[in-house]
């Protein structure tokens, strides 16, 4: 249901969400973030164009990283959400909470800023 | 119209339910977007029968009407036979708190909140029939 691709580039690891993200799906999310903070990695992509479906298991696992990644200097940036995923996110009022841009050249234009 | 769909209570059939929600409403007047809302609410009010008045239990069995008209409101009903879980009386957590405690729950009751323009339960026939409604222009 989910299929969740790794990939680096320039030190930064980049996941690929690739299908839609639920109450039984979420732990696959869970467990590739927390294996990339795992690795060492400070600088982590979440690229949802292919991500098709989010619900609050989901939404709830990235909000989970919030202060632990604050703890220990990890940056997490999420870039190309379709319209319907990003209006998911704004219901919530999580646009504030996480870093979200639009594409994958602005999402590694910020994280290398945050991380200087 | 009216749909109905019988699930068990797995999480593993959610994806199931989704695709009934999308299959029903196709063809009526519904953008991308309030679609993938209304999918929303009913996935995460499903999900949360089933984990907390049904402990997952595959055996147990969840009901989902959906009645289309062709013009006006939607209407979603989700009958069971569990303990009744009323949103409308759960207080959920500020974001500020999710993110303290690191809790990843609290959020689909808001979700669904947010969505559906009124949530109630009734019984009926010794089940609990939770009534979702969605207005629709």
């Amino acid at each position: 249901m989910v299929h969740i691709k790794r990939l680096q580039e320039e030190g930064i690891d980049i996941l690929a969400i690739i299908g839609e993200i639920d109450a039984s799906s979420s732990i696959e999310l869970d467990l590739t973030i927390a294996k990339s903070a795992g690795e060492g990695f400070k600088k982590i992509l979440i690229d949802c164009s292919a991500l098709e479906y989010i619900s609050s298991a989901g939404l709830g696992v990235f909000m989970s990283y919030i202060e632990e990644f604050k703890d220990k200097g990890i940056h997490m940036v999420l870039y190309g959400l379709k319209e319907k995923v990003a209006n998911t996110f704004s219901i919530l009022g999580l646009a504030d909470l996480l870093q979200i841009c639009a594409n994958k050249s602005e999402a590694k234009k910020l994280i290398n800023a945050l991380s200087v | 119209m009216h749909y109905q769909y019988n699930i068990g209570c797995s999480l593993n059939n959610l994806k199931g339910i989704r695709d009934f929600i999308r299959e029903s409403l196709k063809g009526h007047d519904v953008t991308e977007v309030v679609m993938n809302e209304i999918v929303l609410a009913i996935d995460e009010m499903c999900s949360n029968l089933m984990i907390h008045a049904h402990h997952c239990n595959p055996e147990h069995m969840l009901e989902l009407h959906i009645q289309v008209p062709k013009k006006g409101n939607l209407i979603f009903e989700i009958v069971d036979d569990g303990s009744v879980f009323d949103i409308n009386h759960f207080n959920e957590p500020d974001l500020d708190n999710l993110v303290q405690e690191k809790r990843k729950g609290g959020l689909g009751i808001r979700l669904v909140k947010s969505i559906m323009d009124n949530v109630e339960y009734l019984h009926r026939e010794g089940k609990n029939v939770c009534r979702l409604t969605k207005r629709v222009n």
